[in-house]
């Protein structure tokens, strides 16, 4: 077991080295001149220069590359040039946010998906069966910022639920609660499909061994072959996939964020764009970046947890 | 005799009809709507010049009218067919899906091929970088480009190809590998056929069949990704019509008329339901052994 975490947890460190490289050479590679498009039409060829020198993009690329490297390491992530504060501590500050979103979704999500994948593979091939996979097909394919803006204008916009915009108060938890439903439900629809699927191949995968029916010989009743025997391990599979979820899930919230005027890293990016906010941009996806690959990484150290068999693989 | 072998030729070409994959899918209940929804969308791509109205001509006096049968939608925020605007966006959505992944179907297929029977150390390489891509969630990816790029299509199909190509790519590693290792490659080789022709000859039609079905299946993808990018400001750019950016007009006015918005996202839920139904029931047909679950 040791032995897989320290290689995954290598393979997960040189990914994300590798990915920043790639994310810093893409100013490199793509056709254009950035400081042309951050600063607009409007700069004079000064200001274009001024900039330039200010973000290093005069040096040579690797130099660039490299000098971009030791600062990512050493946790600085350049300056917010709108409040001249640096860029970490205004993630870090939006980063509580988007991780309730995702928190309260998966959650959700899990609650509901996981036991209708259950469920879907007790019933196979019953007319439940298939109307769940009907159901979840279409929610996977739903995407959130259209479900997002739907169930803003019925919701809160018609019926007046729901709030519209914000994050509730703080120190009043009731009212984040409430702020959270609708941007949940948002992000996590898509979710309880997806898992309802996995859940239900492998518990049908499960349910056709040998040990199963072992279990059923000896009279064991179908309640606790399917909860005790069969979910422990269906469930396997499902924790890589949520792990590999919250990246998904990052990109939905980002929409959520949006559409409902909710505090965030999405909403944050968004609005350093708006505002050319370079630093801001690079450094948020940055941290989103390695916060995904860190999520991944942990789904499959406790999938090794849970089975032997995915250690061997690596 | 010759009346007979032209009998049972016709009754063995009507068979044939009704066997192929086609009417199979037709039969299923999800692959008969999937097919519908596809064709609705197709339809009003090709049919979008023929409603009357301009998409981006304004006609302020119009503003936010309810659906009727004149404007079948209602109209938008300055007062144009939301209708009419809705079929030209699915020119957009339909133009990007086939051309991105069109693009990282190739990419996907070489990358995939040099991977799996190229030497172990370009394999590790392209595997590593690959990897990496792929640990960009899309939309911050999206995000990263666009403040370097402007928002533009070409930005868009760039996203989409990044996105997709990395997952093409492993499929076809993986299966490249397993055809490595077949007897008629081994023949083919000891035959003295040089790599590229094992690849293009022997290998490549192997890969071809399944790789068309994961691609398909990718279509709702794109087209959400489109709409998604559309939606922020990444993608088309205004008055061109894209249906993210037609609900993005709705929600702006959400409090003026809901129809705006309504108008924005149905398209997206039919295109998205119709290539996902039409896809699923497809996989199913074609190649059972793609499917996911039991």
């Amino acid at each position: 077991m040791l032995s897989y975490a320290l290689k995954r947890t290598g393979l997960a460190v040189v990914i994300t080295a590798i990915s920043l490289i790639l994310l810093i050479s893409m100013i490199q590679f793509i056709p254009g001149d950035p400081a042309a498009v951050l600063l607009g039409p409007l700069a004079s060829p000064a200001m274009r220069e001024a900039f330039r020198q200010q973000m290093g993009l005069d040096q040579p690329a690797i130099v660039q590359i490299l000098r971009f490297f030791g600062r990512v390491l050493t946790g600085d992530l350049g300056t917010d040039v709108l409040t001249n504060r640096s860029v970490l501590i205004t993630v870090v500050e939006q980063l509580p946010y988007t991780l309730a979103l995702i928190a309260t979704s998966i959650g959700w999500s899990a609650l509901l998906g996981i036991p209708l994948g259950c469920f879907a593979a007790v019933y196979r091939g019953s007319l439940a069966d298939r109307i769940v996979g009907v159901l979840s097909v279409s929610s996977i394919a739903l995407p959130a910022f259209v479900v997002a803006v739907y169930s803003l204008l019925l919701f809160s916009v018609k019926l007046g639920w729901f709030p519209t915009i914000g994050a509730g108060d703080q120190g009043a938890p009731l009212d984040q609660l409430h702020h959270l439903v609708l941007p949940s439900l948002a992000v996590g629809l898509g979710w309880v499909g997806y898992l309802a699927r996995m859940v239900r191949a492998s518990m049908l995968e499960v349910l056709s061994e040998n040990h199963i029916r072992m279990a059923r010989a000896f009279g064991l009743t179908e309640r606790t072959i399917t909860y005790q025997y069969a979910l422990k391990i269906a469930i396997i599979p499902t924790v890589v996939i949520l792990g590999m979820g919250v990246g998904n899930m990052i990109s939905s919230a980002v929409f959520a964020e949006i559409v409902f005027a909710r505090p965030g890293v999405g909403k944050l990016i968004f609005d350093s764009i708006a505002t050319r906010n370079y630093p801001v941009v690079m450094g948020a996806v940055m941290i989103t970046t390695g916060f995904y690959v860190l999520s991944t990484l942990i789904a499959d150290l406790i999938a090794a947890g849970l089975d032997p068999r995915v250690r061997s693989a690596l | 005799m010759s009346d007979q072998l032209f009998d049972s030729d016709r009754v063995s070409a009507g068979a044939r009809w009704r066997d192929s994959t086609f009417m199979r899918i037709v039969r299923e209940p999800m692959g008969a709507l999937g097919i519908f929804l596809v064709a609705l969308v197709v339809l009003g791509a090709l049919f979008a010049d023929f409603t009357g109205y301009s998409p981006i001509k304004l006609a302020m006096r119009d503003r936010f009218l309810d659906p009727s049968l004149a404007h079948l939608l209602g109209t938008d925020h300055l007062g144009r067919d939301l209708f009419t605007r809705v079929l030209h966006g699915a020119r957009i959505a339909l133009g990007v899906a086939f051309i991105a992944t069109g693009i990282s179907f190739i990419g996907g297929l070489v990358l995939g091929m040099i991977a799996g029977y190229g030497p172990r150390w370009l394999d590790s390489l392209l595997l590593l970088v690959l990897d990496s891509l792929r640990s960009f969630p899309t939309v911050m990816l999206a995000l990263a480009l666009v403040t370097l790029t402007g928002p533009s299509l070409s930005a868009v199909v760039l996203v989409v190809v990044i996105a997709n190509l990395p997952s093409y790519a492993r499929v076809v590693r993986a299966q490249t590998m397993a055809l490595k290792a077949t007897e008629f490659v081994l023949s083919a080789r000891s035959l003295g056929a040089r790599s590229w022709r094992i690849l293009a000859v022997h290998i490549m039609p192997n890969l071809v069949g399944p790789l068309v079905i994961i691609v398909a299946m990718d279509i709702p993808v794109v087209i959400t990704i489109e709409a998604g990018m559309s939606f922020l400001g990444l993608g088309v750019r205004p008055p061109t019509p894209s249906w993210g950016s037609i609900l993005n007009d709705g929600y702006a006015f959400i409090r003026e008329s809901s129809w705006p918005a309504i108008a924005g996202g149905l398209p997206i839920i039919i295109a998205t339901l119709g290539f996902t139904f039409l896809g699923e029931t497809l996989r199913d047909h074609l190649d059972p052994r793609l499917r996911q679950d039991g």
